[in-house]
């Protein structure tokens, strides 16, 4: 009997054991989870600057690929690079009409002028999906940030809080308008490990897809072979807690249109320390208010119901 | 109006017409008493009517045209510049300015000043009425108007500020409605509701405080998700909702002034002598309240600016903008508040909290529009939008003066004869009842001291 138990008695001990050990390294796992970080295994591509040669053959097959109109000049069109807008303080961006451009950037440093495509940066932990308020926004594991329009109210609070100002949204429409954006050729070809449109199209190697992890690697790899050739830097390892769309440039960033000022943890931390007080308030403020106000009336209120019903009772 | 009241014309203030006793009809009630016929009358000789009927027939097609159009054939349908007038007005500018209902609800209903007491009724429909066109802003910008109850009902979206904002707009929407329908249902004659509601003022109260402690700031949130795009002068990671709360503080109060102003001039035949007589004492103590509010707003403000070590941004253009918000709609009133409290100069008061709504209005815009992409480039709404955009506040004076003439806001119901009689009996064992408890109160007093 007694040894039965005692068995009993170590078995449920290893069991009780094992079970703290689960309990703690789970705690463990969710102390880590505060701090997301992105997907182990998502997919990125790396675009250096320094291959680009402008030919715009990623934006025909964008195009191509998404059933995109045809645009007003034709994509071996290279006027389209002398294109600027609001009094020159902007040059060609995504719209409605294409998910991805090329711009052209005639630099200081650099004699040869240098080109930059630019598309959805999907970031790791993007603004616009933590800005959503009907979660129209999902980051695949795969590492795509894509949309879906039959939940979309079209605040356009997305389009605010991008901080590369990617999102466009078809105004025009009075019944469907949605965001547009690129969605890393998701359906197309990210679920089927095949690489988007654009870096398949694209004749330099300018565009290289792979994981995120693997592509820091080549991204460094590339910036220590050649240290005078590129600036140390891979725009998006941090920019905005990390994105999948990554850049190397032979020039320095802010030459070639790059915002350099953005913060290098997820725009969500901007609103964490508001939303940490929401709780409290919800949990203080009507206790602390009753008391002010009981105060306030000293008492008052509560006699006059107290001898009402006195009242009451003395005239029964 | 003015016209029937010098012939001795008394506007429906009671149940029933006081002359032979009969109770009003909707209709009659509708019309205050004046037959169809004087009531057209008084209509069509009110110029402001006329200035009304102008506005909104230009602006009502307009507002067609954007529903069959889509948003682009009004807004300039900028991707950089996603918000306009729309919000930048109708939301974060109508939202602050309507915070007049809890402000004036925790100081009557908790803290108990009851010489706040003639404006409260004011104080409250300005609130219900300035979030409600907020919503109205929103179903006009809205990509999808129809999907308004989305965030409520289809998908959450529970990490987004947005999310917290639409909630609690929505909530908070319908506490006013409940705190404003007791008025509604004395004017429309089902007392036992109107008691019903008011049981729960006090809770009401709480969660007006609550709800707009919350919202407002997350208003000013929402604007951390921009942080390169708001210039660093109007931006506070830290500090943004606290900004925005504050700010709201002293817009709600004054937006309160310049209404009772407006009244006192346009409507004073509607309001009582209670209310007209106590208005300028009422004045001077929610002036004293703007000004503790704004000298607070100023030193959050120069917090901000030390916290984040901005000095440099003032010698820029944008910082010449910044001075000129800060100097004509901050610190310009708290002087002028000043004098006015000091002197008890009423109209001094009056004309600067018109200053601290412009001063207010300039930050709202100055924040999410002007400003906004500041580095980038500027944006300004276009002809369509800014017709909408006073088209709808057009829209918001006229529902707000349709509500004033008719509902006891402005002055008391007056209750039936017979009901009178019969709560005379009611008042009377009140009066005994607080008779006796003083009473017993004593006794109690006796009965501790010496122990």
């Amino acid at each position: 009997m007694s040894g039965i138990s005692r068995r009993k008695f170590l078995k449920s001990t290893v069991v009780a054991g094992g079970s703290a050990a689960a309990a703690m390294s789970s705690t463990k796992k969710a102390h880590a989870m505060k701090e997301f970080g992105g997907y182990p295994e998502s997919m990125g591509v790396l675009v250096d600057l320094s291959r680009c040669i402008g030919c715009r053959t990623c934006e025909a097959a964008c195009n191509k690929e998404h059933g995109l109109p045809e645009p007003e000049k034709a994509f071996d069109d290279f006027s389209v690079f002398d294109e600027v807008f609001h009094k020159g303080k902007q040059k060609r961006r995504t719209t409605e009409k294409a998910y991805t451009v090329v711009n052209r950037y005639d630099t200081k440093d650099q004699g040869a002028p240098v080109y930059r495509k630019l598309q959805c940066f999907h970031c790791s932990e993007p603004a616009c999906l933590t800005s959503c308020f009907v979660n129209a926004y999902t980051k695949t594991k795969e590492g795509a940030v894509i949309y879906n329009a039959d939940v979309c109210v079209g605040c356009r609070m997305c389009m605010v809080a991008c901080p590369f100002s990617m999102p466009a949204y078809t105004y025009d429409s009075a019944l469907h308008p949605e965001i547009i954006k690129c969605n890393f050729c998701y359906d197309s070809r990210l679920t089927k490990g095949k690489p988007p449109a654009c870096v398949e199209a694209c004749p330099q190697d300018a565009l290289t897809f792979g994981h995120r992890t693997t592509l820091l690697k080549t991204a460094h790899e590339r910036i220590k072979a050649k240290p005078t050739k590129y600036v140390d830097h891979v725009y998006g390892e941090t920019e905005v807690g990390g994105t999948s769309w990554m850049y190397i440039s032979n020039v320095p960033f802010d030459q070639v249109g790059f915002n350099t000022t953005l913060q290098h943890h997820p725009i969500l931390d901007n609103t964490k320390s508001f939303l940490g007080i929401v709780p409290m308030v919800l949990g203080i403020w009507p206790a602390m208010f009753l008391g002010f106000h009981l105060l306030a009336k000293g008492g008052k209120g509560k006699t006059d119901e107290k001898s009402k019903n006195r009242v009451e009772v003395q005239g029964e | 109006m003015k016209h029937f009241i010098e012939k001795g014309f008394k506007p429906v203030d009671s149940l029933s017409d006081p002359t032979d006793g009969h109770k009003w009809k909707l209709m009659q009630k509708l019309m205050l008493g004046l037959s169809p016929k004087e009531y057209f009358q008084q209509l069509r000789r009110n110029p402001f009517n006329w200035f009304l009927f102008m506005i909104f027939a230009v602006g009502f097609p307009v507002i067609v045209y954007r529903y069959i159009n889509g948003l682009g054939s009004v807004m300039h349908g900028g991707f950089d510049y996603p918000w306009g007038l729309f919000l930048g007005f109708g939301l974060f500018s109508m939202v602050p300015l309507s915070a007049s209902g809890f402000l004036l609800g925790t100081t009557v209903e908790l803290f108990g000043h009851k010489n706040f007491k003639p404006i409260l009724n004011l104080a409250l429909l300005n609130g219900l009425l300035g979030y409600f066109f907020a919503v109205v802003f929103l179903l006009v910008d809205l990509g999808c108007p129809w999907r308004l109850y989305y965030p409520m009902v289809v998908s959450w979206g529970t990490a987004a500020v947005l999310f917290l904002v639409g909630w609690h707009v929505a909530t908070y929407l319908t506490v006013q409605v409940l705190e404003v329908s007791e008025a509604f249902f004395e004017w429309i004659g089902w007392p036992t509701a109107k008691n019903y509601i008011h049981k729960g003022t006090i809770g009401l109260t709480v969660a007006g405080i609550i709800l707009s402690t919350l919202h407002q700031g997350a208003l000013g949130t929402l604007l951390t998700y921009a942080p390169g795009k708001v210039h660093p002068l109007w931006y506070s990671a830290e500090f943004m909702w606290i900004f925005f709360l504050c700010s709201s503080v002293f817009a709600g109060i004054c937006m309160v002034i310049a209404v009772s102003t407006i009244i006192k001039k346009t409507m004073s035949w509607r309001c009582s002598d209670e209310f007209l007589g106590n208005l300028d004492a009422i004045t001077i103590g929610l002036a004293k309240g703007a000004s503790m509010a704004l000298v607070t707003y100023f030193v959050i403000k120069l917090i901000g600016l030390i916290h984040d070590n901005q000095w440099s941004y003032l010698a820029s253009g944008w910082g010449k903008l910044y001075m000129v918000e800060i100097c004509f709609g901050v610190i310009l009133p708290v002087i002028l508040f000043s004098f006015g409290i000091r002197r008890k100069s009423v109209g001094l008061i009056r004309f600067t909290a018109f200053l601290t709504i412009a001063g207010l209005l300039m930050n709202r815009l100055n924040t999410v529009l002007i400003t906004f992409n500041w580095n980038l480039y500027q944006e300004w709404p276009p002809l369509l939008e800014t017709i909408i955009s006073v088209t709808i506040f057009f829209l918001f004076v006229t529902v707000y003066r349709f509500l004033l003439y008719r509902l006891p806001i402005l002055y008391s119901w007056k209750t039936v004869p017979a009901k009178e009689l019969a709560s005379v009996p009611v008042t009377e064992q009140t009066e005994q009842a607080e008779l006796i408890s003083v009473k017993s109160e004593h006794q109690y007093a006796k009965v501790v001291t010496p122990s």
